[in-house]
């Protein structure tokens, strides 16, 4: 590892198990966010769902079903690479936790296989998704043609030409694509999109959504789903560092979901968690208290409560809400959220692509920036250890890209 | 007009016929206020006044695109409420929004702020009976009665408990899906209407769906009445002018008898 030092530092206290990330009870509550504000057409669904999931999460085959599928079909355990040459150029450790390289190309795939497997077992026909990106859909598409299940993808018109690839993906996977044309025509609408064609097909079609967010048990059941990326990577953290934890944690947000999977495996450790969120869609930073796609959480929007649109170069993280349970972690102060903006996005892209070799999602690129700017700025102290989680892989964003440089 | 929501549209029941609401996205056009008027004395029972939110979870094309476009043209809850004061109409006005419009100060304050105006009814179609307890007692401690959805999905414990908490009138959903014209009643209309008149007292109402005339008739055979909301919104998107609209409400009601 040449001149770069990997040694932790030592005697942080690591305390008892805290109480964060843990069950949120029947009113999906963590603290004062989350909730299940949907239609009372849906009420029974979102009742059956966690009560599935309940079962299920208890239920040692469908766990070792899951991690079957994780192992053999999605190429879990992903590992974690040190970033040498980009550790060095910013005087800390860096490792990067690589979703990039689960099959899909995303963490997305973590979350979907396990809903996908829950809507086998209620005995659903149909996966029913909004994406931004496409690597939900993507997702969606791959886990519904594994276990035999259709799948319907709502997605904004403004993604679909961004992220040309992803459609053509989802389409070879045997998924219908609905181009969606109302409000901002991304991500947001999609889900509106989505919700309103699950009440009217509730009975056969599964809601798989594809973000901590959502009505009750869903910013549970994805964070759940998820865990599997901070665990994985608290344990390689240990065998790697002298002191086991790193002194950071970081990774990008858009609705969360990768933040969360990420953080759950380090909440009750000292580690400082960090959830970096783009400029233009940081609910976290510039939202309010509001009510959006069935949970109360942090929304950007005016002041009489009309949701505004976010705006990033990644598609994934044109959000303008935040899971419940990053706006809890906020308010408590367990995890801060940061912005970047798409210019260092890109350069932050750019700079991981020619010191590692990894070409990362612009959406990943975010965590990335960050870390560049805060160890330039000596605000992550010299010789810290950074743990980020890189979501995706950037080859979807390649057409993107092009027109950037 | 001092009576309640409730106690105007009991006193309506009373006289034998079965009650009719239009419904109307506030400022979706310059002189939406006149629309209020048209469907007052085409013989309405009660108007229902959409304020318009940028993401209607529950709501078909139809009634998006009034909300884009009253938004568009500036539409806040402030300007709703100074125009709905100066309304003077001889039936009651129910206020329709989603959960967003209402957290934005408090529960409380949100509801102040309707009866103030003068509305007499509050429907929040994404606040469902778990969720809406808050919401519940900052509307009754304002005198402003909160209407609540049943869905044919809803359990009989959970209609039960929603005929029990729900003021004004029990608003049933004809389908399982968003707002927006249809060309059938589903036969689950009939038993869910039905199943709500078994429960309680109160008047129950069918919105979603209702299309025309005919089906009003239908539908009001099964409950006491129906809510007309995206058929009335197409014609008005469409270019149809108050009196037009009026003139449809009045169709409706002569339907109704
Ligand atoms: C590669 C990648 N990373 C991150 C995200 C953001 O989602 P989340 O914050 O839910 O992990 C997306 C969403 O599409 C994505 O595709």
């Amino acid at each position: 590892m040449g001149e770069m030092s990997w040694s932790g530092r030592q005697g942080v206290a690591v305390p008892a198990a805290a109480r964060a990330m843990s069950d949120p009870g029947a009113t999906g509550r963590f603290g004062t966010y989350g909730g299940r504000y949907v239609p009372e057409s849906l009420i029974p669904a979102c009742h059956e769902i966690e009560a599935a999931f309940r079962e299920a999460w208890s239920d040692p085959e469908f766990r070792g079903r899951l991690d079957t599928l994780l192992t053999v079909y999605a190429g879990r355990p992903t590992p974690l690479t040190p970033a040498w040459r980009l550790s060095h150029e910013l005087g800390i450790t860096l490792f990067l936790k690589r979703e990039d390289l689960a099959h899909t190309g995303s963490h997305k795939i973590n979350n979907v296989i396990g809903q996908a497997l829950l809507a086998h077992r209620m005995g659903k026909e149909r996966l029913l998704a909004e994406t931004g990106a496409g690597q939900h859909g993507v997702a969606t598409a791959t886990a519904a043609a594994l276990l035999g299940l259709k799948a319907t993808v709502f997605m904004g018109e403004r993604d679909i030409e961004r992220q040309e690839l992803n459609v053509l993906r989802m389409n070879v996977l045997g998924a219908e694509v609905v181009p969606v044309t109302t409000g901002s025509r991304t991500l947001k609408d999609a889900c509106n999109e989505a919700m309103r064609h699950w009440v009217s097909s509730v009975d056969d079609s599964y809601y798989c959504i594809g973000s901590v967010m959502g009505p009750h048990p869903y910013p549970w059941m994805v964070r759940e789903f998820q865990r599997v990326i901070g665990e994985e990577a608290r344990a390689q953290c240990a065998a790697e560092l002298p002191v086991g934890v790193p002194d950071y944690v970081v990774a990008c947000v858009g609705g969360g979901s990768n933040a969360a999977g990420t953080f759950a495996g380090f909440a009750d450790t000292t580690a400082r968690l960090v959830g970096v969120e783009a400029e233009g869609g940081a609910a976290a930073t510039f939202g309010r208290v509001g009510v959006l796609h069935g949970f109360r959480s942090l929304v950007l929007q005016d002041e009489d409560g009309q949701v505004t649109e976010a705006h990033s170069v990644a598609a994934g993280l044109d959000y303008p809400g935040i899971g419940p349970e990053h706006a809890h972690l906020r308010d408590g102060g367990r995890a801060r959220y940061e912005t970047v903006n798409d210019e260092e996005v890109v350069q932050a892209l750019l700079c991981l692509a020619r010191t590692e070799g990894i070409l990362a999602a612009l959406e990943s690129s975010h965590a990335v920036a960050w870390v560049i700017r805060a160890a330039k700025s000596g605000e992550i102290a010299p010789g810290s250890t950074v743990m980020l989680t890189l979501s995706g892989r950037g080859d979807k964003d390649i057409a993107s890209i092009k027109e950037l440089l | 007009m001092t009576e309640s929501l409730e106690e105007f549209l009991i006193a309506r029941r009373g006289a034998g016929r079965p009650l009719l609401v239009p419904y109307v996205t506030a400022g979706v056009t310059p002189g939406w206020t006149d629309v209020v008027h048209a469907y007052a004395d085409a013989g309405a029972d009660a108007v229902e006044l959409g304020f318009p939110f940028s993401d209607p979870m529950l709501d078909g094309v139809t009634i998006q695109e009034a909300a884009g476009r009253a938004i568009a043209a500036g539409t806040t809850v402030r300007g709703i409420l100074k125009e709905v004061a100066t309304l003077d109409v001889d039936v009651p006005l129910i206020a329709m929004t989603y959960s967003n419009l209402v957290v934005q100060r408090s529960a409380a304050e949100f509801c102040a702020a309707l009866t103030a105006s003068g509305l007499r009814g509050l429907i929040v179609p994404d606040s469902p009976l778990e969720e809406v307890g808050e919401l519940a007692d900052a509307a009754a401690a304002e005198g402003l009665d909160l209407v609540l959805l049943a869905a044919p999905s809803s359990s009989r414990a959970e209609l039960r408990e929603i005929t029990e908490r729900s003021r004004g009138f029990v608003y049933a959903l004809t389908h399982m899906g968003t707002t927006g014209e249809r060309g059938e009643i589903p036969e689950q209309a009939a038993r869910l209407g039905r199943e709500l008149k078994g429960l309680t007292d109160r008047p129950v109402l069918f919105g979603f769906g209702v299309s025309n005339p005919a089906q009003a008739a239908e539908l009001a055979g099964h409950a006491d009445g129906v809510v007309v909301a995206s058929a009335l919104m197409r014609k008005l998107l469409d270019g149809a002018r108050p009196h037009e609209l009026g003139e449809y409400v009045a169709s409706i009601r002569r339907a109704l008898a």
